[in-house]
């Protein structure tokens, strides 16, 4: 219905795009904007984009692409343990990067374990951005009270560091769960400890786009021919927030893949049973002395690429959406 | 001025109480405490006399202003997992912390301002390049990994320095120990400093380089530079200078994060501080020492916080003429 009303006010000639007669798909004019522009300039970011794309893409495709299940206890042989990568002295060409302490092949290991990283990374940017988009728009749009109590909060918070915040909510949970029920909820504890430390970042640039917004004409109109409060708020202004949150969001995806695995590492994360990058390095820092670098070296060097690929194209994305620097 | 400085004590009060609150629930509602303290076999009537004898049964605001009080004068009662006082422990953990956390941020200046001010002048030469390619890694890899590889290369295969514990420690006064007055202790140091200064190392690079930037532009350098100071008049005496407010204030909001990010130092480089203590709380649900860890980082933050408002006022004089004339 709403695409028929939408239709209907483009036929009386008040569409908003005059190339209404000839509209290229969207691709073509992805292709075409100045955002596509600034990003075909500039090489480090084209490389970041595909490395990016590469390891989320093979992340998604773990089961398909990764050579061994590292989850099947029956194709796993302690015979196997220790491997080094296959073009050390004693590698076996199975394992290209050699095996952990139970056997498992590292490749698929860490496969998987980017998987698991990334999907907590993702999961967390998301609850991060629900709660500080909804607080921000509350905030900014009713202002009084409810303003000052959900800045007062904010303001508090982000005098802690965000892996402190995670790590304290992350205790809590523990203490109340139990050690054993606390290993079925850890991926949800993770999730809410992670995103909770970031909402901050995107209430405070919400609520500073909505008060500019706010006295906007659109919002006035809107508001004369009687919308909702929410509808206004989430259909009208969200919209014209967007800019900045898609920017924090791309940098804080870095950050929150970093914090996981930085918990995980702690041994306050994941799981061995279905490690993330985080909890691989950390068993493997176990061996580190005994000469078998491989175990955490390569996670590392994923963990690593994966996160200044992201960290590079939040930075671009930054640069390009500023007006400032054009 | 007075008016300003009484405004912010009383914001820090605030802050101060909310985060004894959270603390004061975690403490007394997560997990029993008297469950904790006894063993299997204690009888229902034993277990009811320790209650009342902890004063359990009281009202809980009675509670609260107690588990005040009591954290005032330092007592945060016996440790579930090592049967001690949480004062105690903390006690002898501080000092390694403290000491850690002082040589990270003496690291991070010293390197960072002239690294800083280097690719500031001369932002076009290949070394200032790869500084800048250099702090970018620094802020992409996360704490965790930049220990472990340092750990890799200069312990495991140059052999060249320790990768765990403090070395040789030399008992100064009371439990006070310190490990910067040996050779041992000295060489401890060096890895876990590094590991802990390098993000803030990088922070303080990007920042002064910027501020350089900025003020090379102004006119009061042109007309310096016209008057015929000397090059290094300009850029140490006149550029210099006027990019220390700020990065005064940034050092001296990091030194709280420095503290809490010790905490990952301290794991990778089993360095007997604070931040390790804590973490084995967290993992065995020692409620007592979380409880006073998070007060004792939270007060580090508000008086930091404080003392860093106070101070930004006293340097830069057009704050206070903003003050006045409001």
């Amino acid at each position: 219905m709403a695409e028929l009303a939408d239709d209907k006010t483009r036929a009386v000639g008040t569409a908003p795009e005059p190339a209404d007669t000839a509209r290229p798909g969207m691709l073509a004019r992805a292709l075409d904007s100045d955002l596509f522009y600034s990003f075909r300039r500039s090489p480090v970011t084209v490389v970041s984009a595909v490395v990016a794309l590469g390891l989320v893409l093979s992340a998604v495709f773990a089961p398909w692409i990764a050579p061994h299940n590292p989850f099947d206890p029956a194709s796993l042989s302690i015979l196997d343990s220790f491997l080094p990568p296959a073009w050390a002295e004693g590698g076996d060409p199975r394992f290209l990067l050699g095996t952990d302490d139970q056997g498992r092949d590292m490749l698929s290991t860490i496969l998987y374990g980017m998987r698991i990283s990334l999907a907590v990374g993702f999961a967390s940017v998301i609850f991060a951005m629900l709660v500080g988009i909804t607080l921000g728009l509350v905030a900014g749009y009713f202002g009084g009270f409810l303003d000052s109590a959900i800045m007062r909060v904010a303001d508090v918070q982000l005098t802690f560091p965000a892996i402190l915040i995670a790590l304290l909510i992350d205790g809590a949970a523990r203490a109340l769960a139990g050690p054993r029920a606390y290993d079925e909820i850890v991926f949800g504890v993770l999730v809410f400890s992670i995103g909770l430390s970031f909402w901050v970042q995107y209430a405070r640039t919400v609520r500073g786009s909505v008060l500019v917004e706010i006295n906007k004409e659109y919002v006035l109109a809107a508001r004369l021919i009687g919308l909702r409060a929410s509808t206004i708020m989430f259909k009208h202004v969200l919209p014209n927030v967007l800019g900045p949150v898609l920017v924090i969001a791309t940098i804080n995806l870095a950050l929150a893949i970093i914090i996981e695995a930085t918990l995980s590492f702690l041994g306050v994360g994941v799981p061995p049973t279905q490690p993330s990058l985080g909890t691989l390095i950390r068993i493997g820092n176990d061996f580190l002395f005994s000469g078998e670098w491989w175990i955490t070296i390569f996670p590392g060097i994923v963990l690593a690429v994966l996160a200044l690929a992201v960290n590079l194209l939040g930075d671009w994305l930054r640069d390009a959406l500023n007006p400032k620097l054009r | 001025m007075l008016a300003f400085a009484l405004r912010r004590l009383v914001q820090a009060i605030g802050v101060m109480l909310v985060v004894s609150l959270i603390s004061f629930v975690l403490f007394r509602f997560v997990g029993d405490p008297v469950n904790q303290l006894v063993g299997v076999d204690t009888s229902p009537e034993e277990r009811a006399a320790l209650r009342e004898a902890l004063g359990l049964n009281d009202p809980v605001l009675v509670q609260f202003a107690r588990f005040i009080g009591k954290a005032v004068q330092f007592d945060f009662g016996i440790s579930y997992q090592f049967k001690q006082s949480v004062a105690g422990l903390i006690g002898q953990r501080l000092p390694a912390t403290l000491e850690l956390s002082f040589v990270s941020a003496l690291f991070a200046l010293l390197v960072g301002v002239p690294m800083g001010v280097y690719t500031g002048l001369y932002r076009d030469t290949w070394l200032a390049r790869a500084f800048l390619a250099v702090s970018l890694i620094g802020v992409s890899l996360p704490t965790f990994l930049i220990g472990i590889l340092l750990i890799f290369v200069v312990s495991v295969n140059l052999g060249w320095l320790p990768s765990f514990g403090r070395g040789e420690t030399v008992r100064v006064f009371g439990s006070w120990t310190t490990g910067l007055v040996t050779a041992s202790g000295l060489q401890s140091l060096i890895l876990p400093s590094i590991t802990l200064g390098l993000f803030q190392m990088t922070l303080i690079m990007r920042l002064v380089r910027g501020e350089m930037l900025e003020v090379l532009r102004t006119d009061y350098i042109k007309f310096a530079r016209a008057r015929g100071l000397s090059r290094r008049a300009i850029n140490f005496g006149h550029a210099l200078k006027n990019t220390l407010v700020p990065v005064i204030t940034i050092t001296g909001l990091q030194i709280g994060s420095i503290i809490a990010f010790a905490i990952i130092t301290e794991t990778v480089f089993q360095w007997p501080g604070m931040g390790l203590l804590f973490l084995q709380a967290v993992q065995s649900v020692d409620i007592p020492i979380m409880a006073a860890y998070l007060l004792l980082i939270a007060f580090l933050f508000v008086l930091i916080n404080f003392l860093v408002d106070l101070l930004y006022v006293a340097v830069d004089p057009r704050i206070r003429i903003g003050e006045a004339t409001r």
